[in-house]
Parts: structure tokens; C-alpha cells; sequence
């Protein structure tokens, strides 16, 4: 025991004392001091997520175990294979768009000299701060048939009409498009950090040994920036593989359920049409592959910053 | 390897502050030159300017012959060695050494001799495979060195290198640097701003103050001939004496009238360099070392009078004495042997053979 108050200790009587001496010890303070956020984790993470698999294995009226039946029907369904692509596709292209972005932007800002880049930080974040489900209505509006502002000004140059929400790939690319001006600005707010953390000089010794630009970015701006851009990326694909809202405004999965992923398909099939055991399975489909993929990217990271930080 | 010539150099930065005000320097072939100065005096923008990591506002730098003004810093074949090292800490100590060399396209063995090499020199070779986190101040910066040697540069440029490491590993990585320097003789440049680095690292020394150049020459020319009030103090620890004076002209000599009504007689060899200072004010300079208690009597110029010790500092090998003289406080350097007490007088011979006198003004010695 390395604590010294307990040295401090009268010889008390023998089960008073070690009553005591217990509630003295540094862990069982430290214990009760984040009893709070445990039983808050608990509460609104673990028991829930614990629930959700147990309502997954069960039927329709939740009276029988069916163990692994409803993935299996899931997986038999050409609508939720379908969805499974979609979502893939939804969160992969998203993700990577907005990764691209967020780092060209990031880097524009980066070169903006401080007095000037705070105003234009601030008016680059606005996408993020502004709660999607409105933003997302607004989108609408501009894809919306009748009155799509985007097709009018495409007009201006003599190009027809888009169907921007009605025909599936132009709604696919629709919906990455919102979540891409969402979501790129966490990026680049993420990345700016992460480039305003490289040491100038490494740059210098870089430029001394012979780096172009593009060189120094190869090899000195990335690989310096290679833990939050991993842990950037799969924050991005977790958020993005659940994301509800974008794909709920805007075309509610439609049409004909060609745009639905995860989470829109999960509330479908779960609350409006009542099935809430497969709606679970459903929303529980991608866990296994995240947690795979988190758990490689956290073990990247947990090497490179005992080798390198 | 090759010369570097700094022509009328200038630095300045908006707002029109100049931190370089126009100077001259010509470092010849092999030579091994360090520029000195107190921060802020202009020595590491020049030594930027060099390596092309700043702009140069006006005048001309030519490297081997070639003004290298509008030349990026990665065509000016220089290598540079920064203060915290600025390894690439994701990439092996091998590789940080090749990465220059890697891309400029050298073929791989060719890389591996020479890191091969450099590493034998510095003796880092089982370190080769290790990260940089994993090695400790002094090896980081034999690294930084390796990383310059494998490109076999022009010229080396080396910024305050040693001013993270403890005491005595400067001392070493000092002598270190000195070996590397015989063994590959290429034209470096060093800036610091520790005297005692500059005067045992350099060929010549280059003492900067204000954006300007106080003095360029060997060190011991520095030590015994500084040109200036700065050069003076500023070169040599503890620095040197300056007590004010009056030089007074007597029946054909001279005579300095020191505080405390001492006065000490000019020795004659000197007598017509002085002359134009009689009557006026100046500065009586005189290092430490020949302030000492009276010994070699026998020789010619050395003038004994007593003060009173303030302060004692016993060194080891000797023991430094502050004392005071009105206005001025005054260090003498004396036998660690000899007996001295606070507040005991003392007698204090000062050999006249170094002295200098400094005109207040100017700030340069007569």
C-alpha cells in the first residue's frame, strides 16, 4: 500500500479499523468518485445495448427464443441485402468524401494567416453546429421537384432537370451529398488540429532535405497526422453507419426502399411496422464489424503512440 | 564543399524591424566559423537566410560561388542540424538518416553505405532500427548530425545544437562535433550563443549584437584584441573588468586615474596609442586572470594596490574574488592558496601588459 494516510492510522480496534482503513484506500475513492458515470454508462449505454440483443433473439410477439432467426430471415430478405449495400455504400463514400474535404479544407486554413482564419473557422463549422434535421429540410427544398433551386440554376446553363430525390441513385448520391456538407467540417475542424500540432521545424529539415511540397505532405504532414485521421475516420463510420436523420427527411427510404440504410430501415421495420425483435437484429447487424474494425484501428494507435509520441 | 559569402545581407520583417542590418562575411573552404551573439542579436536569421528558410530582404548569399537568393533550400545542397533535433519520430533512426538521400533518388546501397558510415563515425550503429522516442537527448542529436553527414553537403549549418542537453554532455557532444568537423572537413557554420562553444568549436569566431557584426577573427585574437566595449565583455567568463578612468597626461606619460584614488601608470609601449585620450573619460578594461594577488613582480607593468574583497568564490582550481570599487564592481582572479576574507583588504596586482581602454561613446578600444 502506497498511500500514506493509512500509515496515519490510530490502532484502532481490529474490524473498525479496517473498515476504515477500506474506505481511506486511494482506489475506493477513486472507485466511488466515477460510481456516477458507471452507473450513467450503465444505465443509458449498457443496459440498452444488452436489451437490444436480447429483444434480436426474439419473435414477432416477443413470447419465444428464436435464437439467431431473425438475422437469418433478415439475410434471406432481398430488401435488407439491398440495405446492407446501401448503408455500405452510404457510409464508405460519405466518409471518404468527407475526409477528403475536411482535409483540403483544413489545409487551406491552416495556410490563412491567424488573424483571418478564425472568421473563416467559425463560418466553415456552420454545416455542423446546425442540428441536421433542419439543415436537411432545407436540402429538400433544393432537391424537391417543383421548386429545386439546384435544378433551376442548373437550367441557367441549359442542363435538364435532375430527379434529384426520385430516381435511387440520384437519391443515393443526394443523401451522401447532405451528409458530406454535414460532416466534413468536424473533419477539418479535427484535422486543423492535428496540423497545427506538427512541429514547424520537422517541415524546415524536410524542405533542407530535399521535400517538395507534395513530398513533405507524403511524408511528414501525414504520417504525423495518422492517429486522428484513423480515429477521425472511424468515429466518422460509426456516426455515419447509424446515421436516422438525412436519410428520414429526405427521401424516407424511398423510393421503393432503395435508399434505406441501418437505422431508417431499423425504425421502419421495427416501429412503424411493429416488428420490434428483427427491427433490433437490424440495427444490431453492423455492430460486429465496427467493433472488429475499432478494435484493429485503437491497437494502430496504441502502438504508434508508444513508439513515436 | 565550397565557400559562403554574405554581401550586404538584410532582414527585415514587417513593420520595418531589422533583425539583420547589412552584413558582410566571407567563410572560406573547410572552414569551421560560429556565430555568437545574446538572443535576438540576428545570428540565427542568418543562419536561416543561409539555409534559405528566410527570405533575405536585400544583398546577396553565394554558396560555392553561386548566389543562392531565389534557390529553394532543398537545391542549395546545405544540411542543417536544429536545437531540438527535428527528427521524423515516425520513421526509424535508418531511415530518418536516408530521408534525404531517398529523395534524391540514390540508389539503395549506395544509401546504406553511407548511413552505414556515418553511423560508425558517431557510433549509433545498434541504434539504427530504434524510433527516436527511444533514444535519449545526446543520441537524438548524434542522429540529427548523421542525417547531415550521409548527404555530404556543401556546407553543414548547425542551430544552437547543443543547448538542449545537460551541461556535461555539451561538454562531450562539443568534442564530439570538433572530431566530426576534422574528419570530414566541410565548411560549417554554427550558431550559438555560449562563448565557451565558440571560441574551442571555431576556426574564426563571428560576434554579432543587434543585427549587426561586432567582430570576426580567431578566438584567441577575440580574447586578447577585442575591437569593441561588447567583444570585450562578452567573450571570456567571468567576463572582463570595465572601471572608469581618467587618462591624465604627466611630465611625458601617462597616468589613469582609477576610483578610490588609485593610479596606475600607462606602461610606456603604449604610451603614443593612448595619447589622444589624455584628459578625457574612459573605460579601463582588464580580464580577471590579470587581476590577481601579486606574483612575477619582476616583470615589467604590473601595478600592485589594495581593496577589499565583498565577495569570495571559492572555484577549485582558483577562487574568484568580487570587489568593490566605487562604481564599478570588480573581479579578480586569484590562487585558490592565496588567503583572502570579506571585508579584509587585500593586495591586487594588475598586470598592464592586457589592458584596454574603451572610449565610453564609441564602444570601441583604443
Amino acid at each position: 500500500m502506497a498511500d500514506g494516510s493509512t500509515l496515519a492510522m490510530p490502532a484502532a480496534s481490529a474490524p473498525a479499523g479496517s473498515l476504515q482503513r477500506f474506505a481511506r484506500r486511494r482506489s475506493t475513492i477513486a472507485f466511488l468518485m466515477t460510481l456516477p458515470l458507471i452507473l450513467v454508462i450503465f444505465g443509458l449505454v449498457a443496459w440498452p445495448a444488452g436489451y437490444a440483443m436480447y429483444l434480436a433473439t426474439l419473435n414477432r410477439r416477443m413470447t419465444e427464443f428464436i435464437g439467431l432467426g431473425n438475422f437469418e430471415i433478415l439475410l434471406d430478405s432481398e430488401t435488407f441485402r439491398m440495405v446492407i449495400f446501401q448503408s455500405v455504400f452510404f457510409a464508405v463514400t460519405a466518409v471518404i468524401l468527407k475526409a477528403l474535404i475536411g482535409f483540403w479544407l483544413a489545409h487551406m486554413l491552416h495556410h490563412i494567416p491567424t488573424k483571418g482564419q478564425r472568421k473563416w473557422r467559425g463560418m466553415l463549422l456552420v454545416p455542423w453546429v446546425i442540428p441536421p434535421a433542419l439543415s436537411t429540410l432545407g436540402w429538400w427544398w433544393m432537391y424537391e421537384p417543383s421548386y429545386s433551386s439546384l435544378n433551376w440554376l442548373l437550367a441557367i446553363f441549359a442542363v435538364p432537370p435532375v430527379p434529384w430525390l426520385g430516381e435511387p441513385w440520384w437519391a443515393r448520391i443526394s443523401v451522401i451529398i447532405v451528409n458530406v456538407w454535414y460532416g466534413a467540417p468536424f473533419f477539418m475542424i479535427m484535422y486543423l488540429a492535428a496540423l497545427k500540432s506538427v512541429p514547424e521545424q520537422l517541415y524546415e529539415a524536410a524542405a533542407i532535405d530535399g521535400a517538395t511540397s507534395w513530398q513533405r505532405l507524403r511524408y511528414v504532414t501525414l504520417p504525423m497526422m495518422r492517429n486522428i485521421i484513423s480515429i477521425t475516420v472511424l468515429f466518422s463510420l460509426i456516426v455515419t453507419f447509424a446515421n436516422y436523420d438525412i436519410v428520414r427527411v429526405l427521401t424516407n427510404g424511398g423510393p421503393r426502399d432503395l435508399t434505406h440504410v441501418f437505422a431508417s430501415y431499423a425504425f421502419q421495420v421495427g416501429i412503424l411496422a411493429g416488428n420490434i425483435p428483427r427491427g433490433a437484429a437490424v440495427s444490431l447487424f453492423m455492430f460486429p464489424i465496427l467493433a472488429v474494425i475499432a478494435f484493429f484501428v485503437l491497437r494502430g494507435i496504441n502502438k504508434r503512440n508508444r513508439e513515436e509520441a | 564543399m565550397a565557400q559562403v559569402s554574405l554581401r550586404r545581407v538584410v532582414k527585415a520583417y514587417e513593420g520595418g524591424v531589422q533583425a539583420v542590418k547589412g552584413i558582410d562575411l566571407e567563410i572560406a573552404d573547410h572552414e569551421f566559423v560560429v556565430l555568437v551573439g545574446p538572443s535576438g542579436c540576428g545570428k540565427s536569421t542568418t543562419l536561416r537566410m543561409i539555409a534559405g528558410l528566410e527570405e533575405i530582404t536585400s544583398g546577396d548569399i553565394a554558396i560555392g560561388g553561386t548566389v543562392v537568393n531565389d534557390i529553394p533550400p532543398r537545391d542549395r545542397d546545405i544540411a542543417m542540424v536544429f536545437q531540438n533535433y527535428a527528427l521524423y519520430p515516425h520513421m526509424s533512426v535508418f531511415d530518418n538518416m536516408a530521408f534525404g538521400l531517398t529523395l534524391r533518388k540514390f540508389p539503395k546501397e549506395e544509401i546504406k553505405r553511407r548511413v552505414d558510415n556515418a553511423a560508425r563515425i558517431l557510433d549509433i550503429t545498434p541504434l539504427l532500427d530504434r524510433k527516436p522516442k527511444a533514444l535519449s537527448g545526446g543520441q537524438r542529436q548524434r542522429v540529427a548530425m548523421g542525417r547531415a553527414i550521409v548527404r555530404d553537403p556543401k556546407v553543414f549549418l548547425f542551430d544552437e545544437p547543443l543547448s538542449n542537453l545537460d551541461a556535461k554532455l555539451r561538454v562531450q557532444m562539443r568534442t564530439e562535433i570538433k572530431k566530426v568537423h576534422q574528419t570530414v572537413k566541410t565548411t560549417t557554420v554554427y550558431v550559438t550563443h555560449d562563448q565557451v562553444e565558440a571560441m574551442t568549436l571555431a576556426d574564426r569566431v563571428v560576434v554579432m549584437n543587434h543585427g549587426v557584426i561586432e567582430q570576426v577573427g580567431p578566438p584567441q585574437e577575440l580574447y586578447h584584441r577585442p575591437a569593441t566595449r561588447f567583444v570585450a565583455g562578452f567573450i571570456g567568463s567571468p567576463a572582463m573588468n570595465f572601471i572608469p578612468a581618467r587618462v591624465e597626461n604627466g611630465s611625458g606619460a601617462l597616468r589613469l586615474n582609477l576610483p578610490n584614488g588609485i593610479v596606475l601608470p600607462v606602461p610606456e609601449e603604449r604610451t603614443s596609442r593612448y595619447a589622444q585620450a589624455a584628459g578625457k573619460e574612459v573605460l579601463f578594461g582588464i580580464r580577471p586572470e590579470h587581476l590577481t594577488e601579486p606574483k612575477n613582480l619582476d616583470r615589467s607593468n604590473i601595478a600592485v594596490f589594495e581593496l577589499t574583497p565583498e565577495v569570495i568564490e571559492p572555484m577549485g582550481m582558483e577562487t574568484l574574488v568580487h570587489l568593490w570599487l566605487q562604481g564599478a564592481e570588480v573581479c579578480s582572479r586569484i590562487d585558490p592558496t592565496t588567503p583572502a576574507e570579506p571585508g579584509r583588504p587585500m593586495p591586487v596586482a594588475a598586470d598592464l601588459n592586457h589592458m584596454h581602454l574603451i572610449d565610453p561613446e564609441t564602444g570601441r578600444v583604443l
